[in-house]
């Protein structure tokens, strides 16, 4: 057992990258399900600003699916693929009731994502370690995807506020 | 998940190992961390009622420690599982172990809705082995 945040070998940042790339994936393919699978009568009352909130989640969590997978690449590793993560998605999915419900799994998801990436760049700041990838680099991609989920929170709660 | 957590989670082990108090040095092994280490984190959550200490014999978990206890230990589960059976990783014992410190039990719920687990989880954990009875490792193309 591992007492402490510390993240000391490529192994371990590779495998925390990996995590991080299935978060995103899980985003990406959960926003959709949401748009999918609510009853045609929610669907259209789901207004503009849900269905664009929605799909620019989708889009950002893509983006920063292939910032995490740059650095694996150069640490030499793979990620598991946008498709099997959608197929174990699927499996287990149950649909919010309505759109507030979409909207809170959506706050859910951008909040949790911003946890991680915080937890993570944590862990690296306390650890000394060289790795195989720029260290700076590392850290400056998860500080600036960090903010992006901070936005995030932030659009998803303004949306909320706005709706109650 | 943080070390009181691990704290927790490891008492909750070593006591069904042990079928009783969890001692200071089964802990410290199980921690990987010195018996005075163990000592003055026992104190600690002695003094915030997540456990109850007798000298000589050890630690047991209060009804509020036993509640956390089962949330870490299920927490830990995730994290196992998702490792065996979504990254593919051989190893998942020793990584989930490296890896506990870092995961947030929020990030595990996320992480939970890709996963298979059952209803009893974690009555179903393994203390010796250190996994579920139900987990079956996948193979196929591992993600390292």
């Amino acid at each position: 057992m591992s007492l402490g945040q510390r993240v000391s070998s490529d192994h371990q940042l590779t495998r925390l990258l990996q995590i991080g790339v299935v978060l995103e994936e899980v985003v990406e393919s959960r926003a959709a399900h949401h748009l999918e699978s609510l009853p045609a009568a929610e669907r259209e009352a789901i207004d503009e600003e849900v269905r664009e909130l929605l799909a620019e989640a989708a889009d950002e969590s893509a983006d920063h699916r292939e910032r995490l997978e740059a650095l694996i690449d150069e640490l030499d590793a793979e990620t598991v693929s946008y498709e099997d993560i959608n197929q174990l998605v699927d499996a287990r999915y149950g649909a919010p009731e309505d759109t507030d419900g979409v909207l809170y799994d959506q706050l859910c998801n951008e909040e949790t994502a911003y946890k991680f990436y915080d937890d993570l760049i944590e862990a690296i700041e306390a650890s000394d370690g060289e790795f195989a990838v720029d260290r700076d680099r590392v850290l400056e991609t998860l500080r600036a995807i960090r903010e992006e989920e901070k936005e995030g929170v932030e659009d998803v709660t303004d949306v909320m506020e706005r709706r109650a | 998940m943080n070390t009181a957590d691990q704290y927790l989670k490891a008492v909750y082990l070593a006591q069904r190992i042990e079928d009783g108090p969890a001692s200071t040095g089964t802990l410290a092994d199980m921690l990987e961390v010195s018996p005075a280490s163990v000592n003055e984190m026992v104190g600690k959550l002695e003094e915030r009622g997540l456990v109850e200490h007798e000298k000589y014999k050890g630690a047991t978990l209060t009804d509020e420690g036993l509640e956390r206890a089962h949330n870490a230990l299920q927490t830990y589960c995730i994290i196992e599982r998702f490792l065996a059976n979504v990254l593919e990783v051989e190893r998942f014992r020793e990584e989930a172990r490296a890896l506990e410190s870092v995961i947030d039990d929020t990030v595990a719920e996320r992480l939970d809705t890709i996963i298979d687990r059952r209803a009893e989880c974690p009555d179903c954990f393994d203390a010796d082995a250190d996994c579920c009875e139900y987990l079956e490792l996948e193979v196929g193309n591992q993600a390292d």
